[in-house]
């Protein structure tokens, strides 16, 4: 199969244009979920379709791609995306996050701050934040139609009665400018702060479910809590082994069978940034450049 | 050290060589050509032409070659190359009336205008073995007759002159088309149908099975079940006229359901329909069962709860693509969504766990 075959980013140029819709569209309406017509992709629903069609649809011969899943740029699937723009557009890609105008993420927000210019984009597993209260998709629409969210903070009271606390601790909820609640794809909600009044675009795809979904720069997005129980980050109580970083999101490796642990950078780029401008941490030996 | 794992281009290429390689199996056995699979394993073949949408048996036999005899696998490939294929125009509605017969039957009358045709099929063969196919065969042939001149009309059709049928509501326009315009509910009849046909066929199969045991009971006889081949025509917008510009092969199945009549309908027959590309008449039957099941609502017959009833959770749930592939990215990383629910289990079992060290006492 010759990449010349297919257009520029895979998608027909008529294709394109109807996603590009949907994301003005998308953006014009923070948070809110527009249908589009997703196309079958090369590869599978739910290994990152949506994300693919947004980034195909942004794409410009003259712009720079990063691929992250899980925050590494070397994980297997963030390596078979960047192959297939690679292949199908020939942009240059990189692992920095601040050299790449847009960058498609599974799960993660990078950790160093994104800037205006930047776009980045989500995949989308489920983009529906009521969809494990109310299976229906034609109830849930109405639900946001209505801006009827009641349904979601008794879920969240119940486990505050039962748990003592709010038991989600990924694809966390949150309402942007005050009208839609929105599900902010799976990353932890570690995570969640990123996304208000950041300096990029944020595109959100997801292609099963045939949804776009956006946050303009500087949208304010708030994380549901209750007054007497604020929303809390949450991360591993550790520092990077590799880089020290005490601020960073942390992967937990099972390193033996006698209980042996360590926690490393989930984004790799900051963690190699990191260790490249000299710091270390607990793992990493004295006078080794890591 | 331990290091975080590395090289997914390096594991990728690999592995996709490696796949390679099964895929060809021992090289002292001769590989597999397109036209033999396309000739004889020509049901499989239609599978993947009627689930991938798309007519074309060389393409789905070098699907299912390149799949491994992974339908659904081959299912997606040609889904994934028709979703790039321009779009010149729509044909016009196909002529099943006029198709040329290899199989026709009717559960409902013993004998009809145009006859019952068995053609090629597998009912009242004996599941036994043929060990004779391990050796080489030779090609069977069978009798031949001339093709019968005398039309063969849809029985439906002669019901349907005598007012027994519901009359079929056409307002002509022009069907939202499922692969250009998200799914949106309320779907119309055309729009069900559409997502039935490219429909799975084992989901299809399970959830007509479903309604003829009691969940959603739709009473169905299959009134014909018809296999043959149709002539496709196209309007040319530069000739002016419309052209035929090939053939496909099509199982349309039309069943006759009881209707003892509702507030709104007076008793009649009812209809539901299945149409699928090829010989797929498995497909076709368990079609117009779902599809009839889900027409309860404009017959204003009552919801049971049925799974096959319930169109919002039939139409999200039979492409086996979006399926597939929603199952198996559970098999991509999640150590990050897992990692937070690790720190929160932890943190609520830090909660949790003096009370229960009381409760224990």
């Amino acid at each position: 199969m010759t990449e010349h075959a297919y257009n520029f980013a895979y998608l027909d140029e008529a294709t394109k244009q109807m996603i590009r819709r949907a994301i003005l569209k998308g953006l014009a309406i923070p948070g809110y979920q527009v249908p589009f017509a997703s196309r079958e992709m090369p590869m599978p629903y739910g290994w990152g379709t949506g994300g693919v069609q947004v980034t195909a649809a942004c794409l410009t011969p003259s712009d720079t791609l990063k691929v992250i899943d899980q925050g590494a740029d070397d994980a297997t699937n963030a390596v078979s995306i960047r192959k297939f723009f690679e292949r199908t557009a020939r942009v240059a890609t990189t692992t920095a996050t601040a050299e790449a105008s847009v960058i498609q993420t599974r799960h993660r927000i990078p950790e160093e701050r994104l800037s205006e210019g930047q776009i980045l984009v989500y995949q989308v597993p489920i983009p529906e934040p009521l969809r494990f209260l109310e299976p229906r998709e034609s109830e849930t629409r109405r639900m946001h139609a209505l801006e009827e969210y009641g349904l979601m903070h008794v879920k969240l009271y119940e486990d505050i009665a039962r748990h003592g606390e709010i038991a989600t601790s990924y694809a966390y909820p949150v309402k942007v400018e005050e009208r839609y609640v929105m599900d902010p794809s799976p990353i932890p909600k570690f995570d969640n702060p990123k996304l208000s009044g950041m300096a990029a675009i944020q595109l959100f795809g997801a292609g099963r479910e045939q949804r776009i979904y956006a946050l303009p720069p500087y949208t304010e997005v708030v994380s549901l809590d209750f007054e007497d129980h604020p929303f809390e980050p949450m991360k591993a109580d550790h520092d990077c082994d590799l880089c020290g970083a005490g601020e960073s999101y942390l992967d937990e490796l099972i390193t033996d069978d006698a209980g042996g642990r360590m926690f490393v950078c989930s984004d790799t780029d900051f963690c190699a940034a990191r260790r490249a401008g000299g710091h270390r941490g607990r793992l990493v030996p004295e006078g080794d450049a890591a | 050290m331990y290091v975080a794992t590395k090289g997914g281009e390096r594991a990728i290429d690999a592995a996709h060589d490696w796949l390679a390689e099964e895929r060809r199996g021992d090289p002292a056995v001769p590989e597999l050509t397109i036209a033999q699979i396309r000739e004889q394993m020509r049901l499989a073949v239609n599978r993947v032409m009627a689930e991938g949408s798309l007519y074309d048996p060389d393409l789905a036999a070098l699907a299912i070659k390149q799949a491994r005899g992974d339908l659904i696998e081959a299912i997606f490939l040609v889904r994934a190359y028709r979703t790039t294929l321009p779009r010149f125009g729509s044909s016009h509605p196909v002529e099943t009336c006029d198709m040329a017969i290899t199989r026709r039957i009717s559960a409902t009358f013993k004998d009809v205008p145009g006859g019952q045709v068995l053609g090629p099929t597998f009912d009242y063969t004996h599941r036994l073995l043929d060990f004779k196919l391990m050796a080489d065969g030779e090609a069977p042939t069978a009798a031949r007759k001339p093709a019968d001149p005398e039309p063969a009309p849809h029985i439906l059709a002669l019901l349907d002159r005598d007012g027994l049928m519901e009359p079929l509501a056409h307002d002509g326009a022009t069907p939202r088309d499922l692969t250009r315009e998200p799914l949106e509910l309320p779907a119309d009849r055309p729009l069900r149908l559409q997502a039935l046909t490219r429909g799975d066929e084992g989901f299809l199969l399970s959830l007509a099975y479903s309604t003829q045991r009691g969940y959603g009971r739709t009473h169905a006889f299959v009134g014909e079940l018809r296999i043959g081949t149709c002539a496709v025509e196209m309007e040319i917008p530069e000739l002016g006229f419309a052209v035929e510009i090939g053939e496909i092969e099509l199982t349309e199945c039309e069943t006759v359901n009881q209707f003892t009549g509702s507030k709104t309908e007076p008793p009649q027959f009812t209809r539901g329909y299945g149409l699928v590309m090829g010989q797929s008449e498995r497909k076709a039957i368990s079609m117009s069962l779902v599809e009839r099941a889900l027409r309860w609502e404009e017959l204003g017959e009552e919801n049971t709860g049925a799974p096959a009833q319930d169109t919002e959770f039939v139409l999200y749930h039979s492409d086996n693509i979006q399926a597939t592939g929603f199952l198996e990215h559970i098999k991509l990383p999640h150590y990050v969504d897992f990692q937070s629910e690790l720190e929160l289990i932890r943190k609520l079992r830090r909660a949790v766990a003096p009370e229960r060290l009381e409760a224990a006492e």
